[in-house]
């Protein structure tokens, strides 16, 4: 009766469970590939310092990354510890309490927040948005694709279709991917936004859109390789665990059981 | 007992024995984390080291910053006080030891073994009084011309070494080094 | 103690004598670790040992998270992110802490399922059954408030929908709404005692599970067969059980294993999975999230708050019948709280002479029918509010106070059951014969 239930039941936790509850007028969003993705998916090191380099010659202007500290560079993009601070003393400038004044950052600063022009901040912004849902609220889409935030994010960036119209003296441009599919952030991308150190990889709007993604993804979840790690390693080894117990209890079990009915 | 029966009490054993070991190691690795989750985090640990611009502190005058959870006193000297702390003959301090990190823990108290810099313009010491940890007053306070706790009355000259009162120890100079002109590195 | 037939801890040594003249507890272990345990228990009876290590699990991580987190609506948000980013291990103890929940859950619902098919809650296990159910309660008070903490858009915006539920009650709703909170809505004030009550429901179930425990001891356990233990004589009890260790903390710790795999796949490649994407936003009291969903595990109760609404005739009966004291509003929120009381009376509307549902043809059927009807609310509770999720939600709804008021009483009356084995042993040996070849024992 309950091996049966149970079956049914798995099914039926994979059709609620989650967050893939969203009705409709959601976007369209692509499913990139990522180099992140999967069990054993891994940042691409030289991904993460061209979408550093799109956010902050590019996004920086209106978002900030509050949460993210910039030592944090230097084990997760791979920097020296030299090059994060002149990263940070060239581009950012943070408050200082005790200073009450605005100095250059240094590496155990975070990155800036910028409330200027109410863009939200984009330290999280992979882990909140979630750009797959359903089928019929079944989390299915979520569990085979991933939460695809940086496939929404990268959806977002190139998903702009060039229309444009203002709504209470709002300017609003046409994205296919932004749920209601008109947002008030104007197009930042246009291709060739940024000039990359490696001149192989050309600055299309697609490579930024993808880079900054990863990037961003980066910044919600920078423990995200030794989590896997940890989760493998944790994995095996409690296989390892069950199959040794299953056979202490089959053991332990034989003289009460004796000779079961084939 | 048959071999047989003996020859499966031995696997059987060892099977139980695998499975401890296995329960054992699980329950240690799950520990750990529980452990260390209590050592200094990140951010504390990216604290261990500071950079500190000296380029505001005027000859004669002294900056406080607090690194590791404690005061440093960096001090621009002048001239005098670098001479009245050179002028000392060691063997009638209370303390006899330089106490710098930087150079080996035998050197001798003189105000060379002390300075940051050769010419001995710039001092940089912990700012806790060796006595009981208060924070001693500066800018040539004190009957040495240096240093003056007030909690109970410790007086240490323009080297930062203790002459008077109830301290054994000379001010501790931490862990430090120039990066460029105008920037001590602290740890 | 009515307890089964069985060898008791005898003090040995003089230090042994010594100590249990003073303080038995070395006797309360043993008695407590070497209880005689029906030897048919099935793999359904694995939960109990699932949950109490996930009430430990939950309770160490929850410390250790305590150590770094700041009950303050400016800083909540940010100490979870210094956690996830800076603590040694933080990240990993925090998404431990948040799967561990939905591992608590699932562990509970099943351990609640397998007591309703096997009729675990029938005399005399009455008082398990509802101790049980106080730790259900306990535990959702305790996830509630502990999803506040992280101060993200969900956080907020649960607490504002959930603790409006008491705001329904009438004449003095308001009153313990504003009382629950601190003040007229979510606020700091809020955060911090919710943070006090989320440290402090985990002992309190502590308390309760040793209660549960203890209750079930003196009661014996109930088996797949509902046939009780012999105790005629030490002998007889002896046929029928074997001690706990090592025989079930064996099997209980292979099949926490099994759950331990999975568990750790969940939180080490798809962490985020079964929590909400909105949560990683900071709260904002001005802007609500476009749908505000419950956390998994209250979905069924959630469908049955929302399933009533005011153009339904019961609630228009109950409206005209109280002179519009009895609103919708009021309406849900006494279905959703009733769908666990009719639960928790179980032991009184079942009816049957016979224990467990293997015996019960039909009861079966609409045992079955419970379940699915189970997982049918959890997904219309995560659906939007309108048809047909409506009518399918009334219906679901229905089917569940069916079952408990109308149900389980007739099913009794009317119901032919299946012939019974005598005893627990001559279940287990029809299952495993002995072969001749070897030995009894």
């Amino acid at each position: 009766m309950f091996r049966k239930l149970a079956i049914a039941a798995v099914a039926a936790l994979g059709l609620t469970s989650g967050s893939a509850f969203a009705a409709g007028g959601e976007g369209h969003v692509e499913d990139y590939a990522f180099s992140f993705e999967g069990p054993f998916g891994t940042y691409d090191q030289n991904q993460l310092q061209r979408g550093l380099q799109v956010f902050t010659e590019v996004c920086a202007g209106c978002h900030g990354l509050k949460f993210v500290p910039i030592r944090d560079l230097e084990e997760g993009l791979g920097y020296t510890e030299d090059q994060v601070r002149a990263f940070a003393a060239e581009n950012f400038e943070v408050y200082d309490e005790e200073l009450e004044d605005f100095r250059p950052a240094v590496p155990t600063d975070h990155f800036p927040e910028n409330n200027g022009v109410g863009a939200p901040d984009l330290s999280l912004m992979a882990k909140a948005r979630a750009g797959f849902h359903g089928p019929y609220g079944s989390g299915l889409n979520q569990l085979f694709k991933g939460m695809g935030g940086p496939e929404y994010i990268a959806s977002l960036l190139t998903g702009y279709t060039g229309e444009d119209k203002v709504e209470a003296g709002v300017t609003l441009y046409e994205n296919t991917a932004f749920p209601g599919g008109w947002i008030s952030m104007a197009p930042p991308l246009y291709g060739d936004d940024v000039e990359y150190a490696n001149e192989e990889v050309e600055a299309t709007i697609e490579q930024e859109a993808q880079d900054v993604a990863a990037f961003l993804m980066w910044t919600a979840e920078p423990k995200m390789m030794a989590r896997k790690q940890a989760g493998f390693v944790g994995v095996l080894f409690l296989t390892v665990l069950s199959v040794l117990l299953y056979l202490v209890n089959k053991k332990i079990w034989a003289p009460i059981k004796g000779r079961k009915k084939d | 007992m048959s071999n047989a029966e003996d020859h499966a009490g031995t696997r059987r054993d060892f099977l139980y024995y695998a499975t401890a070991g296995a329960g054992a190691v699980t329950a240690g690795a799950a520990v750990w984390p529980l452990v260390n989750q209590m050592n200094p985090s990140a951010d504390v640990r990216a604290l261990s080291t500071i950079r500190v611009d000296i380029s505001g502190v005027a000859e004669g005058s002294q900056m406080t910053v607090k690194w590791l959870g404690k005061p440093v006193f960096i001090r621009n000297r002048t001239q005098a006080e670098i001479d009245e702390a050179r002028a000392v003959d060691v063997s009638e301090l209370i303390d006899p030891l330089a106490r710098n990190a930087n150079i080996d823990g035998t050197a001798s108290a003189e105000d060379e073994n002390r300075s940051l810099d050769e010419d001995g313009k710039w001092l940089v010491m912990m700012g806790v009084c060796t006595h009981l940890g208060c924070v001693p007053l500066g800018n040539g306070a004190g009957d040495y011309d240096g240093w003056f706790c007030p909690c109970h009355g410790s007086h240490y000259d323009s080297s930062g070494r203790i002459r008077r009162g109830p301290a054994p120890e000379n001010l501790p100079v931490p862990t430090a080094q120039f990066v460029d002109e105008t920037t001590i590195l602290l740890g | 103690m009515a307890g089964i037939p069985h060898d008791h801890y005898e003090p040995k040594s003089g230090a042994e004598k010594w100590l249990h003249s003073r303080l038995p507890v070395v006797g309360l272990l043993y008695d407590t670790i070497m209880i005689p345990t029906p030897k048919n228990l099935n793999w359904m009876w694995i939960w109990g040992i699932v949950l109490t290590f996930t009430l430990a699990l939950q309770i160490i991580t929850g410390i250790t998270l305590v150590m770094h987190y700041t009950p303050d609506t400016t800083l909540a948000f940010a100490s979870v992110e210094h956690i996830m980013r800076d603590v040694n291990g933080g990240w990993a103890l925090r998404y431990l802490h948040a799967n561990g929940a939905s591992l608590f859950f699932v562990a509970v619902y099943a351990h609640i399922f397998r007591g309703l098919y096997y009729g675990s809650y029938k005399a005399p296990r009455e008082v398990t059954w509802i101790i049980g159910i106080l730790i259900y309660l306990l535990m959702m008070g305790t996830a509630f408030m502990g999803y506040v903490l992280p101060w993200g858009q969900m956080s907020f915006w649960g607490a504002t929908v959930i603790t409006g539920l008491f705001g329904a009650i009438p004449f003095i709703g308001e009153t313990l709404q504003t009382w629950l909170l601190g003040g007229p809505a979510v606020d700091n004030y809020t955060l911090t005692r919710f943070f006090s009550l989320h440290y402090l429901f985990p002992f309190v179930i502590a308390g309760l599970v040793i209660v549960h425990i203890w209750a079930f001891h003196s009661t014996g356990n109930n088996n797949p067969t509902g046939v009780e233990v012999r105790r005629t004589s030490k002998a007889d009890a002896e046929k029928d059980t074997v001690p706990f260790w090592p025989y079930f903390v064996i099997k209980d710790l292979f099949a926490l294993a099994i759950v331990m795999v999975v568990f750790f796949a969940i939180v080490g490649f798809m962490p985020n999975y079964l929590g909400h994407p909105d949560n990683y936003i900071e709260a904002n009291p001005l802007v609500t999230p476009a749908h505000i969903v419950p956390e998994w595990y209250f979905l069924p109760f959630y469908a049955i708050l929302r399933a009533f609404t005011a153009d339904v005739w019961v609630v228009q009966i109950a409206s005209f019948v109280t002179g519009g004291i009895i609103d919708a509003k009021f309406f849900g929120v006494l279905a959703m709280f009733g769908a666990i009381a009719v639960m928790a009376l179980a032991p009184w509307l079942d009816t049957s002479s016979v224990r467990s549902g293997r015996y019960r043809p039909q009861f079966k059927m609409w045992f079955v029918l419970l379940v699915i009807d189970f997982f049918l609310l959890m997904w219309l509770g995560a659906m939007p509010a309108e048809e047909p999720y409506a009518s399918f939600s009334l219906i679901a709804s229905a089917y569940w106070f069916g079952y408990f008021l109308v149900i389980l009483p007739l099913l009794g009356v009317i119901e032919k059951p299946e012939p019974r084995p005598e005893t627990i042993e001559a279940d287990f040996d029809a299952h495993y014969p002995k072969s001749d070849a070897t030995p009894a024992e």
